[in-house]
């Protein structure tokens, strides 16, 4: 499980330019809003949360697709089938990888987008706590999709449509623990949330997305 | 059944320790196809594959720990070095070795001064060697299931591979492969032919 896990930590660092397409996307999309919207500060301030929080869900779309794709592709899917760890641990492992590539350099970068919209530095602390707890989320539920879509034709979009609906809870509660605190209400329901679709995700997505796998590859 | 076509029905066999299965088909005939079925990536439309008398999916385990498989594709990552993507199949298969096994390894399977060069950089041949030198690690699997092993292997490398393969019989293995032309291990080793 640990050789998977750093296999594919290897493989992205090697294929910089992948991994950090997401985050350049993230930031572009991000960095727009206020551009459309104009500079009226509160409104900016409303809206930052759930901008951030949109654009750190797409971004993890576009880099979700090739969490299985590449290893069909070149014929190593097969052989983590036929491995002798089980294979809903190296799914987990596989997500945990895509997780530090992905959802932690997203967490990482979003205080200073969040600097755009002049969020309050609680506000961005409590932000950046939420992605924290719900971007791992979105790489285990997005797993699952991308392990239902391999080998499908405009898997992309395929992906989206599956994945986005399943992490709209995530996005409500990510974006409405930064509101409650604006609002001075308490944020721990908020945290308590996030962590509970955590735990529950993290028993259930290996276990789906290892059997979708072994579907698809049938 | 592929898609709605049934590829084979009414194959019956039982291989023995130290035996060769040959299975060969025109093709399109569903050698792979059975190959996969052998090794629990694929289930049968009827019919059941035994290991050691039980059934595939009550020791999934035990059984991936007992198999190695090498199908079509050499599998390996491009942007992977071949001892790294040699070190990552191992770690699969539950073995451990260390670098220099590794790099002996290769070495025998014709890579030497290679270890290094991304998998990117090898040639169809070269990247099967890369894929059959799992064969050489010990402790080496019973059941060997090989899809067109000789594919892409020029004459050196093909007599290489004969040796490998009469080492697991004679050590009590078994290797199922598929090939147009039969297997020119020595006559005192059982080698039996599937048609499809």
């Amino acid at each position: 499980m640990r050789g998977v896990f750093v296999r594919d930590l290897r493989l992205a660092l090697r294929r910089r330019a992948d991994t950090a397409a997401a985050l350049f996307f993230f930031v572009i999309v991000a960095s727009l809003f206020p551009l459309g919207v104009g500079p009226e500060p509160a409104l900016l301030r409303t809206m930052a949360p759930g901008v951030v929080w949109v654009a750190a869900l797409l971004a993890s779309m576009l880099s979700l697709g090739r969490l299985f794709a590449d290893d069909h592709q070149d014929g190593t899917l097969e052989q983590l089938l036929l491995s002798v760890c089980p294979l809903p641990l190296i799914v987990l492992a596989k997500m945990a990888a895509h997780w530090l590539c992905s959802g932690l350099a997203l967490t990482l970068v979003a205080p200073l987008l969040a600097l755009q919209f002049g969020l309050p530095s609680s506000s961005i602390g409590v932000l950046a706590l939420s992605l924290l707890i719900g971007t791992p989320v979105l790489s285990l539920i997005g797993g699952i999709g991308a392990a239902l879509t391999v080998g499908v034709r405009g898997a992309g979009v395929l992906l989206s449509l599956l994945v986005l609906p399943l992490c709209v809870p995530v996005l409500i509660f990510g974006a409405g623990a930064v509101d409650a605190l604006a609002a001075g209400l308490s944020v721990g329901a908020h945290y308590s949330l996030l962590g509970a679709m955590l735990v529950l995700s993290l028993f259930a997505a290996p276990i789906a997305a290892a059997a979708a796998l072994r579907i698809a590859l049938e | 059944m592929r898609g709605t076509r049934r590829l084979f029905e009414g194959v019956n066999a039982v291989i023995q320790a130290g035996q060769l299965l040959r299975v060969q088909g025109a093709n399109g005939a569903g050698k792979t196809t059975l190959l996969r079925a052998l090794c629990a990536l694929s289930c049968p439309d009827r019919g059941e594959v035994r290991w050691n008398g039980c059934t595939l999916s009550s020791q999934r385990d035990e059984f991936h720990r007992d198999l190695i498989y090498i199908g079509h594709a050499a599998a390996l990552k491009d942007d992977l070095s071949a001892l790294e993507n040699l070190l990552s199949a191992c770690l699969l298969g539950g073995q451990r070795p260390a670098t220099p096994v590794l790099m002996q390894a290769l070495a025998a399977a014709g890579l030497r001064q290679r270890e290094h060069l991304s998998a990117r950089s090898l040639s169809q041949g070269q990247r099967r060697r890369v894929a059959l030198a799992r064969l050489l690690l010990e402790p080496a699997p019973p059941l060997w299931v090989l899809d067109e092993p000789f594919n892409a292997l020029d004459a050196v490398a093909s007599g290489w591979l004969l040796g490998v393969l009469t080492g697991q019989l004679r050590r009590g293995g078994i290797v199922v492969l598929t090939s147009h032309q039969p297997v020119a291990i020595d006559p005192s080793l059982s080698q039996v032919t599937l048609a499809l």
